[in-house]
């Protein structure tokens, strides 16, 4: 009983690192934020581009759509850090860790947002063209808001789990709550730093499942 | 005001129209009806371009709606359209159906569109439905919405495909008395259905299509009391059920 205490819930060393423990929150949050604006942003935009059914573009939109959702999110962050600056890309950490989840969030929304607009009734679009709307008109007023509504579950759950790999910017040194902790952790010889990551973790991101749940219940398709 | 020349349509190996020739004139009903993949829908949405045709003319008070150089956005508004399935925007109340097109494409501000749009409704008689959504509507009022929305936009000739087919029987007859009002009103409409009745009563010709052709064109009376030909016979014999 005492040996767990002293490992994990050691007040002193609590105390010494909440301060960078708190930083890190600071700069998981911010990558969050970012993470998931350009994300779902650039999903969004990808998968209009694609409505306009322009052959060569669909699949080039495709293949680096599918590239992004089959690698491991890590294995993009290493090649975006340690890769690229050899053909003259060099990148922070932070821009590293936000420009590969984002890509990786994008392609994912992109999927999941064309699926939404696919599965609006052909009829919906008729009715629409039939009264004098055009092609973008047509989307943005009638196929979209429908699409959007339907893609809010699938969207939601995808955002947290790639908001939540925010941890594994840690292998490109950002000073995230991770980082921090394996730092605190190693300096003080004791994994109260690594327990004190994981609460911090649950006090970001339980929330946003929880709000995620009411999302769903509030947009869900009712017909 | 509809002028059809020698339109045709194929999906394909599959020829859907062959070579059609119609003219609707203004104020004028005209009445389709024939077998199931006779090609009536697929000549119906030639009309305003849903479906392009392979060949042939489609002109709408003398304008060539199949020609490359037309705008075509432009044209539609002029020409009404109503399907089987209704086609209501499930997100948008039913005042919002029927303003939409007035906002986007007649650009009608907000207040304006709103004025017409409420004006439409009463037409078919739902103004106090305006602020229902299209799922808290029977199928009855949600076609009826469904016209409202064409109607609005003032148009030169409406489209009907099957416009009470989706319909329970006790439902068709609310559908049927707004088209004849419009009928009554002055509309030039081109309507596939199956409601002989209806077509007796309302239509000044009746078409009868097989296979992508006209079979034969007359008044109701003509075209259903003494047909000329076995293939409108056969149908008519089989849709009547005697
Ligand atoms: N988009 C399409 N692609 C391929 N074939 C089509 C398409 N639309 C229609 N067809 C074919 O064209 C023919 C005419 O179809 P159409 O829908 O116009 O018939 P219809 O008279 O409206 O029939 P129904 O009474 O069942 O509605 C049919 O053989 C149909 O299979
Ligand atoms: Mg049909």
């Amino acid at each position: 009983m005492n040996r767990i205490a002293e490992n994990f819930f050691d007040l002193e060393v609590m105390a010494k690192y909440l301060p960078s423990i708190l930083d890190g929150v600071l700069v998981t949050i911010q990558l969050a934020i970012l993470i998931v604006l350009s994300g779902l942003a650039l999903g969004f935009v990808l998968a209009v581009v694609r409505a306009f059914q322009i052959r060569a573009v669909n699949w080039l939109i495709v293949l680096v759509v599918d590239a992004f959702r089959a690698l491991p999110p890590i294995v993009i962050m290493i090649v975006f850090y340690f890769a690229l600056p050899f053909v003259g890309i060099s990148m922070s950490g932070f821009v590293v860790a936000w420009l590969s989840l984002t890509l990786v969030l994008a392609s994912f929304a992109e999927e999941i947002f064309w699926t939404g607009i696919l599965s609006v009734d052909r009829g919906q679009w008729e009715a629409a063209r039939s009264t004098g709307l055009g092609f973008l008109q047509t989307l943005r007023d009638v196929v979209l808001p429908q699409a959007v509504r339907l893609t809010i579950p699938p969207l939601t759950n995808r955002t947290i789990v790639i908001t939540k790999s925010t941890a594994i910017a840690s292998v490109v040194a950002v000073p995230e709550i991770l980082t921090q902790a394996s730092a605190a952790q190693a300096f003080s010889a004791n994994t109260t730093p690594l327990m004190m990551a994981a609460v911090a973790y649950l006090v970001i991101f339980l929330p946003l499942v929880v709000l995620s749940r009411w999302v769903e219940s509030r947009f869900g398709w009712k017909r | 005001m509809l002028e059809l020349e020698a339109v045709r349509k194929s999906f394909g190996a599959i020829e859907a129209l062959k070579g059609i020739d119609l003219l609707v004139a203004r104020q004028e009903l005209v009445f389709i009806i024939g077998p199931s993949g006779s090609g009536k829908s697929t000549l119906l949405r030639c009309c305003n371009r849903l479906e392009e045709p392979t060949a042939g003319r489609v002109l709408v008070d003398g304008v060539d709606i199949v020609s490359p150089d037309v705008d075509i956005n432009e044209m539609r508004r002029h020409i009404g359209m109503v399907f089987q399935s209704f086609n209501l925007y499930p997100h948008l109340s039913a005042l919002g159906n029927v303003t939409l097109a007035l906002r986007r494409v007649l650009k009608m501000p907000r207040d304006e569109a709103n004025e017409r749009g409420r004006a439409a409704l009463d037409g078919v008689g739902l103004a106090e439905r305006a602020d229902a959504y299209p799922n808290e509507l029977s199928g009855g009022q949600q076609q009826r919405v469904a016209i409202a929305r064409a109607l609005a936009l003032e148009p030169k000739v409406m489209l009907f495909d099957e416009p009470t087919s989706a319909l329970d029987p006790e439902l068709v007859g609310s559908v049927l008395d707004v088209m004849r009002t419009m009928r009554e009103s002055g509309m030039t409409m081109l309507v596939v259905s199956h409601e002989m009745g209806f077509a007796r009563e309302a239509a000044d010709r009746v078409l009868f299509m097989d296979e992508g052709e006209v079979v034969e064109a007359g008044s109701p009376a003509r075209i259903f009391e003494s047909p000329e030909h076995a293939r409108t016979r056969e149908f008519l014999r089989r849709v009547t059920g005697h």
